[in-house]
């Protein structure tokens, strides 16, 4: 058995030096509740693991213009406890809350569930529908990159071996926009997304959407964006007609398998439910935020 | 194989220890400082039976490299009693009855103790959703919340 080495670097460019050096398999490290189980597994042999949570950036959340930048390490209790991505973000704050236990929540990160490249994964359909960038560093620098060009296919990404994910930007928000995920699992809690929905939305002041952004989990080898359904909600309040159609694009986007958590039939009928019912909540928030009022 | 040399304090004293890079932070607990209180029922973090506090923060340490221990304060829950007094939620567990088999129960009390650190009044819907991490195939749970709340009580100073 070859030995597996440890190296938590300092800096961006120490780790990015390990990574690109390393003769065999070398794994980034952020909060590790996918790494450790898939090595415990044998899923792989890596023979180095770089942790990457005592370099800066890679831990916190900063506010820049209403904009804000979250540190692809970031604990999810830390972004769950930060008001300012709560009210800016709500749909991708509770995406992420559903990653887990409390314990996994102490650990798990946006970059791990991300890079995990899992369809199932809790926080991705709603970073996909925020717009959230990834900055990537590598051995050639830094690219600014839409999350959606990240997962590749299951437990697969478009990073090269020396690159990592250094944290996460979130547009500032027009007035009157909001986001929301949904996941459908059989339980309440600690369970793996039969199907998952983010949407955001920004409106105007009669609540027609100007802007919308709609994702899909668990119903393809990745995440999807899909745009035929945000092409649904643009220009138009969220009537009866509107949610039929969105319904319908949801179920038109969907191409799932079946398996022990449902049948492809079944998931694409849950994905129009969902769809329909995360946009009702985005829409609610977007407009509760432009009146002052709650609808 | 080389080992790592790690330096961290465990339950408020300084400790060292050599460790491989993929001994999980329960391996090391268990194994090499001796410290078998933590249980491992499922080492892929399903169970909850390995919680430690790491910087206060609630965490499964079969989730955790050994390695990535260094400079860090952990609590187990060797560290939970007061010296030779238990601490309201051990106590609390025992007058509730809230183990039997007891192989859940350092887990639950140490997630127990983060949550009633970082809220000290739950409610029971907040002490369930908080737990959901922690399994036990013995007490059905009720007398663990019991246990939980009970001792919330006791912590605030309210006589119960
Ligand atoms: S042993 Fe760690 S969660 Fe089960
Ligand atoms: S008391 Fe037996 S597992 Fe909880």
């Amino acid at each position: 058995m070859t030995s597996l080495s440890y190296a938590a670097p300092t800096s961006v460019d120490a780790a990015v030096k390990l990574l690109a050096g390393a003769s065999g398999l070398a794994k980034v490290l952020s909060g590790g509740t996918d790494l450790l189980i898939q090595m415990r597994a044998g899923r792989f042999k890596p023979e180095l693991i770089v942790d990457t949570k005592k370099i800066p950036g890679v831990i916190g959340i900063r506010e820049e213009n209403g904009a804000f930048v979250v540190g692809g390490g970031t604990p999810g209790a830390v972004v769950e406890a930060h008001a300012g991505m709560t009210k800016a973000w709500p749909g991708v704050v509770e995406a992420l809350d559903l990653i887990g236990s409390t314990q996994v929540q102490g650990r798990c990160s946006l970059a791990g569930n991300l890079c995990n490249a899992s369809p199932a994964a809790d926080s991705v359909p709603a970073l996909y529908a925020a717009g959230a960038i990834a900055v990537v560093v590598g051995s050639n620098g830094r690219r600014e990159v839409p999350v959606e060009s990240i997962p590749t296919g299951p437990g697969r990404t478009s990073l090269a071996k020396d690159e990592f994910i250094l944290e996460f930007k979130f547009p500032a928000r027009p007035a009157r926009s909001s986001d929301a995920y949904l996941r459908f699992i059989p339980r309440t809690e600690m369970d793996i997304a039969v199907v998952g929905c983010g949407i955001s939305v920004t409106l105007d002041a009669n609540g027609v959407c100007t802007a919308a952004r709609c994702s899909l989990g668990a119903v393809a080898p990745t995440v999807l964006l899909v745009k035929e359904m945000a092409d649904v909600l643009i220009g138009h309040k969220l009537d009866a007609d509107t949610l039929a159609k969105l319904d319908a694009a949801a179920q038109a986007a969907a191409k799932p398998i079946s398996d022990k958590r449902g049948t492809a039939e079944y998931r694409k009928k849950i994905s129009g439910v969902l769809a329909r019912r995360v946009a009702q909540i985005a829409f609610d928030r977007a407009s509760g935020k432009a009146t002052g009022k709650t609808h | 194989m080389s080992k790592t040399h790690v330096t961290a304090t465990i339950n408020g004293e300084a400790a060292e220890f050599l460790c491989e890079t993929q001994q999980t932070m329960l391996d090391v607990l268990r194994d090499v400082v001796g410290l078998t209180g933590s249980k491992e029922g499922c080492a892929s973090g399903d169970c909850g039976a390995c919680s430690i506090l790491v910087d206060g923060t609630l965490v499964c340490s079969c989730l955790m490299l050994g390695v990535e221990a260094e400079g860090t304060s952990i609590t187990t829950i060797e560290g939970i009693a007061q010296g030779d007094h238990l601490h309201p939620i051990q106590q609390k567990f025992l007058e509730h009855a809230a183990l039997q088999c007891g192989f859940c129960t350092p887990g639950l009390i140490v997630a127990t103790k983060a949550l009633l650190d970082e809220n000290p009044n739950p409610t029971e819907t907040e002490a369930r959703y908080w737990l959901a991490g922690n399994l036990c195939r013995c007490t059905g749970y009720d007398k663990v919340i019991r246990a939980v709340m009970d001792a919330a009580a006791v912590m605030r100073g309210e006589t119960v």
